[in-house]
């Protein structure tokens, strides 16, 4: 995160680093951003349907600007993912998360979305969206009730509330990186990763014996 | 079942002798055929017999036999119990023949036998991984192969008492996820294959000499993020144009191991995993497992926890249905408004399932034996005012706002037609079966529960179409309506429970086919059990993932927009189909 | 007339339309109380049919599961006494395996005493079934209700152990009154009929001296 505002050559003085101008922009900038956030029209499985329900007219989340889900990326804030996350369809996540056009966040919907869920075991199964993406808030739930995920919504726009421009990275020097997206090998591969593998495939390391637990 | 062993025992037996003989193993019924004369064997079933439609073909891994069992469950489409009959083949070079020219419907579960049992079918047209993706190494469902995360072969894990050092399970594992590869396997050194394979199964137009204009072929991926597929579901389409020349599905996006999980868990943990597999129906699904299970403990439940039973499934089908119409509509373009309206009544239904249950969606709520508590006093007058004040009135509103609304029969009528021959080969169930004039309601096929009290009548339309399946929904609600005013009326008190609570349960060794009439249609849970407390196999036999067989059917010929109102009214929910 | 239908259709969203209106006025200013809420709960509601989250919540029935907590009983001079013996019950019947229970032994004799040492709930596998309530023979863990708990940082916040997990019998009674009520009966009546047997048992006693 850079400190400083990215004039290159210009030096602020440090008492005028933290103006009033800064704050009240800052408060301005919040304040569109955290009201008129657009998620993308995806659902990935069960907690999808609290979604639907959050979005129906009982609890209805375009009372929190949410107003319509854009099934496009390009167009949308915040990535919702809401159910299980699967190495089959890992990659095409990582994708849309690539094309969202920044200022972008990512919510962790239910307690799959968040670290596998109940299914963390299967072997199709990631544990966690987190493994991949920057992850903002976190849900936990299986599912949660909309009341649940609304005030996961109002977690998020108190984190948008504490973000000030300085500091935001895509104001940054230079482009942001693209998440590398992840390859279906024989088992799902991040190309972050490859060195590792390729450490424990030709040098496993040693099993560790546990004694499973004790009987009386 | 016995009966038709009777009947036909000496008759099959006879029939075929040498290639067919009963099923004598304890617990288990039906036939034992030759795989050589499998083929000869299910066109004579079919044809001779009336036995038409195929409801489930899975496999099994007997691993300390050596053996690998693929069993077929089929049924005539005039109602009644069925026929179970199997084929077995060694381990090591599993192959079987393909029933598919035989029933079209068997294609998709041949192929996922295939893909995660390692079954070889011979003479199957397009032989590839289904739920998994093409590259992936091993068979997933075998005894024998072990997921990056395996702690022990069955629940409960002796690590979480009585010394449960903390911990998640991915720190321990090398790559930090749950994740394994081939020993020596260099990633940078792998090219993937992409989806060549996927691509290459794609049938291509000739052009013949003569035609005016030469076009090009296009292929286009919709989904798995896509506003209309129902969740994460791929359709791989070539287009001529606008129109559909061929369709291919593809899934596994949501392939969480039901069954593996499955099999590492005890009878009692795997209700609440039942939950998620048609999330939007969940009492349907506990209805399914807790009647297989009962099946093989051979015990009923009393008639209280019997009529709640009812009551819940019918909720669910009302449920399910308001959203299925809530969502076609979404995707034939009426954006969100019929769909804020069906899902304020879901609203209600999802209020009383709260109230009985614990929670709106994964409910929980069957055991074996009967229900898992009693009703909340209220509920029950909470469920009389909207069975016979709220819902009927609501129905009708939606009747009149969406049925002769011009632009929905401009869009649904004569769209993605399926005739009754069709239906019945591509195994297709619930109301994509009987829009296609083929009256088969499990509810009336094959009873169970107390279905045989009640007065209801199943819904039937005769074209076939996207149109006519909306109607059958619609019917559908009415008709459950009918029932919950019926079953309410008649509740007697009494115990929920037959037998003390129990979380150890003791199921006989043995294997048993629970099906249910879910909301999407026939439900159908094998279980295989040793007597030990973890079942030995369990498969789901899921409407949605079958119902697809159909599709590239209902779509060829049509157009891209049309292929979106196919799926729509096939309603398909992915964590059914995936499993 | 070709047309009817969509216009009878667009009859049915007026109406609704219109009666949002009417029932607004018809009910003045019934936002943000309980009965408002209780009123748009109920099936003769007609009209808007929005909850105002977070100003107005709408109450989770008795039965409702979330993330389970552990009940311990008050002494008189405001000690705590866990009810749970680490039985393990609930760690054999989780279905995802998510409860791990750390058993006390007693420091002298080294045998098993009935207390946790420690407990820990992994939230983020936990999936609310609500089966550990259901099967605890103790009445130690139930079912929670607090359903705000989303985080920034799961790492930190998602493991629950015991000191996190633990809440009064008095906060049980207040979310589930008719579950506490029919369980302290249970209990009442099962030690009567102990006390009853034990009265028995020593009349027959003393009947044979």
């Amino acid at each position: 995160m850079t400190e400083g505002l990215n004039s290159p050559g210009v030096d602020i003085p440090p008492e005028l680093q933290g103006t009033v101008t800064i704050t009240t922009l800052d408060r301005i900038y919040n304040w569109g951003r955290r009201n008129s956030i657009w998620p993308v029209l995806m659902g990935v499985a069960c907690c999808a349907i609290e979604m639907i329900c959050t979005a129906a007219s009982r609890f209805d989340f375009s009372r929190f600007g949410m107003e319509v889900m854009r099934p496009s990326p390009r167009q949308a804030d915040m990535l919702l993912i809401s159910g299980t996350v699967t190495k089959k369809m890992v990659p095409q996540l990582v994708r849309i998360y690539n094309q969202m056009a920044e200022p972008r966040y990512v919510v962790a919907m239910g307690a799959c979305a968040s670290g596998g869920g109940p299914f963390k075991e299967g072997y199709n199964v990631v544990s966690g969206i987190d493994q991949f993406l920057p992850v903002d808030v976190y849900i936990p739930g299986c599912p949660p009730t909309p009341q649940a995920l609304l005030n996961g919504f109002i977690a998020l726009q108190k984190k948008i509330d504490k973000q000030s421009i300085k500091q935001v990275s895509w104001y940054s020097k230079g482009p942001g990186e693209p998440i590398p997206v992840p390859v279906l090998g024989p088992d799902l591969m991040d190309p972050r990763e490859y060195a590792r593998i390729r450490e424990y495939t030709f040098n496993p390391p040693a099993p560790v014996v546990e004694i499973a637990g004790e009987e009386a | 079942m016995s009966e038709q062993v009777m009947e036909f025992g000496t008759d099959l037996g006879e029939r075929f002798p040498e290639i067919v003989t009963v099923d004598t193993r304890q617990g288990y019924e039906g036939y034992l055929v030759k795989p050589e004369k499998l083929v000869d064997f299910a066109t004579e079933l079919r044809d001779k017999l009336g036995y038409d439609y195929l409801s489930s073909v899975t496999g099994v891994d007997y691993l300390p036999e050596n053996q690998m069992e693929v069993v077929y469950h089929v049924f005539k489409s005039t109602g009644g119990s069925g026929l179970v009959f199997k084929t077995q083949t060694p381990r090591d070079q599993a192959s079987v023949p393909s029933l598919v020219h035989v029933y079209p419907g068997a294609e998709l579960q041949e192929r996922e036998a295939w893909d995660l049992l390692g079954i070889r079918f011979e003479g199957h047209p397009d032989l590839r991984r289904i739920l998994m993706w093409e590259g992936f190494e091993g068979h997933p469902l075998r005894k024998d192969w072990k997921e990056a995360y395996y702690e022990e072969d069955t629940k409960p894990f002796k690590s979480r008492w009585p010394s449960g050092e903390i911990h998640r399970v991915e720190e321990k594992n090398p790559f930090k996820g749950n994740l394994h590869y081939p020993a020596h396997f260099d990633p940078e050194k792998w090219t993937p294959d992409g989806d060549a394979a996927l691509y290459s199964t794609l049938a291509k137009v000739e052009h013949k000499p003569g035609d005016d204009m030469v076009t090009d072929q296009i292929v286009v991926n919709m989904g798995p993020q896509h506003p209309s597929t129902h969740g994460v579901f791929r359709m791989v389409v070539t287009l001529e144009g606008e129109t559909i020349t061929d369709l291919k599905p593809v899934m596994g996006y949501l392939h969480r191991n039901h069954e593996k999980i499955g099999e590492r868990n005890t009878f009692l943990m795997n209700m609440p995993y039942t939950d998620r597999l048609d999330y939007l129906s969940s009492m349907s699904n506990n209805f399914g497992y807790a009647l297989a299970v009962e099946k093989l403990m051979g015990v009923r439940p009393p008639e209280r926890a019997e009529y709640i039973r009812v009551i819940m499934a019918e909720l669910t089908r009302l449920s399910n249905h308001l959203m299925a119409i809530g969502a076609l509509l979404n995707d034939l373009g009426a954006f969100f408004t019929p769909i804020m309206y069906a899902l304020q009544e879901r609203e209600f239904i999802m209020d009383i399932f709260e109230a009985v249950s614990g929670s709106r969606m994964m409910c929980n709520y069957f055991r074996f034996g009967g229900v898992a508590r009693d009703l909340p006093e209220d509920v029950l007058e909470k469920v009389r005012r909207l069975a016979f004040e709220r819902l009927l009135r609501q129905i009708d509103e939606l009747d009149t706002y969406l049925t002769k609304n011009e632009i929905v029969r401009f869009r649904c009528e004569g769209v993605g037609v399926l005739t009754p021959v069709q239906a019945i080969a591509f195994s297709t169930c619930g109301p994509v079966l009987r829009a296609s004039g083929v009256p088969y309601d499990v509810r009336r096929a094959d009873p169970y529960s107390i279905y045989d009290r009640f007065d209801f009548d199943v819904a039937v339309g005769y074209h076939g179409d996207a149109y006519d399946r909306y109607l059958v929904r619609i019917e559908e609600m009415r008709q459950s309506v009918r029932i919950i005013q019926q079953a309410v009326q008649q509740i007697p008190e009494g115990p929920v429970m037959e037998g003390k609570p129990q979380y150890q349960v003791r199921v006989p060794a043995g294997e048993a086919y629970g099906r249910v009439e879910g909301p999407k249609g026939e439900l159908g849970y094998y279980v295989v059990s040793t007597g030990k407390p973890n079942p030995w196999r369990y498969h789901v036999r899921a409407p949605s993932f079958i119902n697809l067989t159909a599709l590239a059917t209902m779509c060829k010929g049509g157009k891209v927009a049309d292929s979106v109102v196919n799926l729509g009214s096939i309603d398909i929910v992915l964590g059914e189909t995936d499993r | 007339m070709y047309g009817w239908g969509i216009i009878k259709g667009l009859g049915v969203t007026l109406k609704r339309l219109i009666d949002t209106y009417v029932d607004d006025i018809k009910l003045g200013k019934k936002r943000y109380t309980p009965e408002g809420v209780a009123y748009r709960s109920d099936p003769d509601m007609r009209g808007a049919f929005t909850i105002q989250y977070p100003e107005e919540k709408l109450p989770v029935p008795e039965e409702f599961r979330f993330i389970p907590f552990l009940v311990y009983e008050e002494g008189p001079d405001g000690e705590r006494k866990d009810r749970c013996t680490s039985c393990g019950i609930c760690a054999k019947v989780c279905p995802p395996q998510c409860i791990w229970i750390v058993r006390t032994n007693d420091p002298v004799t080294g045998r098993p005493i009935p207390a946790p040492a420690e407990f820990y709930i992994d939230v983020d596998i936990c999936m609310n079934c609500g089966l550990c309530a259901e099967y605890c023979p103790f009445d130690a863990i139930k079912m929670g209700h607090d359903y705000e708990l989303a985080t920034y940082d799961r790492l930190i916040n998602n493991i629950c152990n015991k000191a996190k997990l633990s809440r009064s019998i008095s906060h049980y009674a207040s979310i589930r009154p008719g579950n506490y009520v029919r369980e302290e009966q249970a209990k009442a009546d099962a030690e009567a009929a102990k006390a009853v047997k034990a009265a028995q048992a020593a009349q027959a006693a003393q009947k044979q001296e």
